[in-house]
């Protein structure tokens, strides 16, 4: 008996060893292994900002459809589209639009990425409650992250350090912020964060060091902002208006750090993928947006 | 034919034992590959000036790993500087000065601490080490180095304190009765004769506490900001530093396979992984030097 209890446990063992070298090799074999049982397996990954919507999105789904099973992970916008590169994933979410080395890499693995906008968000540049500046212009949010304004009081606020936050590299918030705001969208430009910005790997952190500390200065998706931090209103050129986010800024592009959120897919989706993607378009899927604080497709 | 039966299940017994011993080495040594392989490329990929120049910023083509690896020992020292004088004296309070009951309360509680996840820690410095030291000492954040150290430390000491207490306690009594009946006092038993009779034990203690800390990331990650400034003098401590293992485990997601960025992230693993062994090849000095001073002492 022990034996065979041996034995059980070695083979066992390997099995687990050779199952975890495994990877998902093609989705279109699964799918039509999935038709047989009658269930539909859906893949989404990618951009942090989007997790949630991401997720309400699935759960509504799957309760009006109970034969599709939506799977959500986070970890980037990058990781999403370095997923819909390998070919892992169904459907990626990203923050950004992919980049032009992107596409050629995942049409080298055979990927043809397709690009649905599926809501827009803004990104809201915040402070701590107590500090007393309420707007800035591009050109001095872009100072503050290249590390030439070192002190508020250079903004006419406190003589206070500032401490500047953003979200990691793998953050498509990040490649947005760097390139419309640091860069002021000029694509020539090479400028990037000053060194010592702090890099945190996550929204809720972010938020929570501009609520406890008066010298930081963050930016998030308005979906993530709270009541306990200060949104600054932002010019986009000295002189012009300050624009505070909201709904109607955004959608009458008033605002100037505002940006499309995608979902990208490898290639033409099998149709129950395809029927989630017209779902997210409808006023039911855009209403899910709305409630999370960002910004419906018109 | 029952006897027969049991020599075969001692066979495949002997034969699991000895494969499970094998396994370790082959599996340090496929580990060790595939590091090299999918590391050394990034020695091709960016020259090597580059690579250890002082601005990281891998998504615009700056890898220079300076920062990071200066990061990693700044939050290491800073964490050996705290944890290795209290966990040597908490070591010897066990050991040499607490009463029995004391001793059977404390040792498994320091051993409880050895098993606190790090995140947990990480959120413990996030929620209260950070805001205080940012209080306290007047930092413009409590994002630090310092606060990475002080959580590291943390982890270090539970090793560090059980190791030595096992090495003071391996101190036959005899040495205390001696030195006692010499006339010296506890304090100078301590201090004389005990501690240094452990020193092997207590210092394979100290390198296996502070090999912890060069490979902790989760804590770390949380609580020292991330930001990868090099680090030029003692204040580094009390600003915002990046380590070796937050820099992969928080890029490791992102990276197209093959990118010249995956191979830098793999060779800072292979930085890593050669920091580790630095270490754990002098605690294994120290620890097979102690084999033949007690040979000497039994002679």
């Amino acid at each position: 008996m022990r034996k065979v209890f041996s034995y059980i446990f070695i083979v066992l063992f390997f099995s687990i060893l050779l199952l975890s070298g495994c990877q998902k090799s093609n989705n279109g074999n699964q799918s039509a292994d999935q038709n047989v049982t009658d269930y539909y397996y859906l893949e989404n990954k990618g951009s942090d900002t989007m997790v949630n919507l991401a997720l309400y999105w699935a759960e509504e789904y799957q309760k009006l459809h109970p034969e599709v099973r939506i799977s959500v992970t986070g970890g980037g916008s990058g990781t999403g589209i370095s997923s819909l590169i390998n070919n892992t994933v169904d459907l990626a979410n990203a923050s950004r639009q992919i980049k032009l080395e992107e596409i050629e890499s995942a049409n080298k693995n055979g990927v043809d990425p397709i690009e649905y906008v599926v809501a827009r968000d803004a990104i809201a540049v915040i402070v701590h409650p107590d500090n007393p500046i309420n707007r800035l212009t591009l050109q001095e949010i872009s100072d503050i992250y290249t590390g030439k304004i070192e002190n508020w009081i250079q903004l006419g606020g406190e003589d206070r350090p500032i401490v500047r936050l953003s979200r990691e590299t793998n953050s498509g918030t990040h490649v947005y912020f760097l390139e419309e705001v640091i860069r002021l969208g000029n694509s020539e430009d090479k400028t990037i964060f000053s060194a010592n910005t702090l890099l945190l790997p996550s929204s809720e952190g972010i938020i929570a060091e501009v609520r406890a500390n008066r010298n930081a200065i963050g930016y998030d998706g308005l979906g993530y902002i709270t009541e306990e931090v200060k949104v600054l209103g932002i010019a986009r050129e000295e002189g012009l208006d300050y624009i505070f986010p909201s709904l109607s800024t955004v959608n009458d592009n008033l605002y100037a750090i505002s940006r499309n959120l995608y979902i990208y897919a490898p290639g033409t989706p099998p149709t129950f993928v395809k029927a989630y993607l017209d779902w997210i378009m409808t006023s039911e899927g855009q209403k899910i947006v709305t409630d999370l604080g960002f910004i419906p497709v018109k | 034919m029952k006897e027969n039966q049991t020599r075969n299940f001692e066979k495949v017994i002997t034969r699991t034992i000895q494969f499970s011993g094998y396994s370790s080495i082959l599996f340090v040594l496929l580990i060790l590959f595939f590091l090299l392989s999918e590391g050394t490329p990034a020695l091709f990929d960016v020259p090597l000036s580059q690579l250890f120049s002082e601005r990281w910023y891998p998504i615009e083509g700056y890898y220079g790993i300076l920062p990071l690896i200066l990061g990693s020992l700044v939050v290491t020292l800073g964490a050996s500087l705290i944890a290795v004088p209290f966990g040597i004296l908490t070591a010897v309070f066990i050991a040499e000065i607490a009463p029995k009951w004391l001793q059977e309360i404390m040792k498994p509680l320091v051993e409880l601490l050895a098993g606190l996840p790090s995140v947990v820690l990480g959120f413990l410095g996030i929620l209260v080490v950070s805001p205080f030291l940012r209080d306290t000492l007047n930092l413009p954040t409590g994002l630090t180095a310092l606060t990475g150290s002080l959580l590291l430390g943390g982890i270090a000491i539970p090793t560090i304190v059980s190791i030595s207490e096992d090495a003071l306690n391996n101190v036959p009594d005899s040495y205390r009765h001696g030195s006692l009946a010499l006339g010296l006092t506890r304090w100078q038993t301590i201090w004389g004769v005990t501690v240094p009779a452990a020193k092997s034990g207590i210092l394979m203690a100290v390198m296996l506490g502070v090999g912890r800390t060069i490979g902790e990331t989760m804590t770390v990650m949380m609580v020292t900001g991330n930001a990868p400034i090099l680090p030029t003098s003692l204040q580094a401590l009390f600003m915002p530093i990046r380590t070796m293992t937050a820099t992969i485990a928080s890029e490791m997601g992102e990276v197209a396979t093959g990118s010249p960025h995956y191979h830098v992230l793999f060779f800072i693993g292979i930085v890593l992984f050669l920091f580790t062994l630095l270490v754990n090849v002098i605690a294994s000095n120290i620890s097979s030097r102690k084999l033949k001073r007690s040979e000497r002492i039994l002679s």
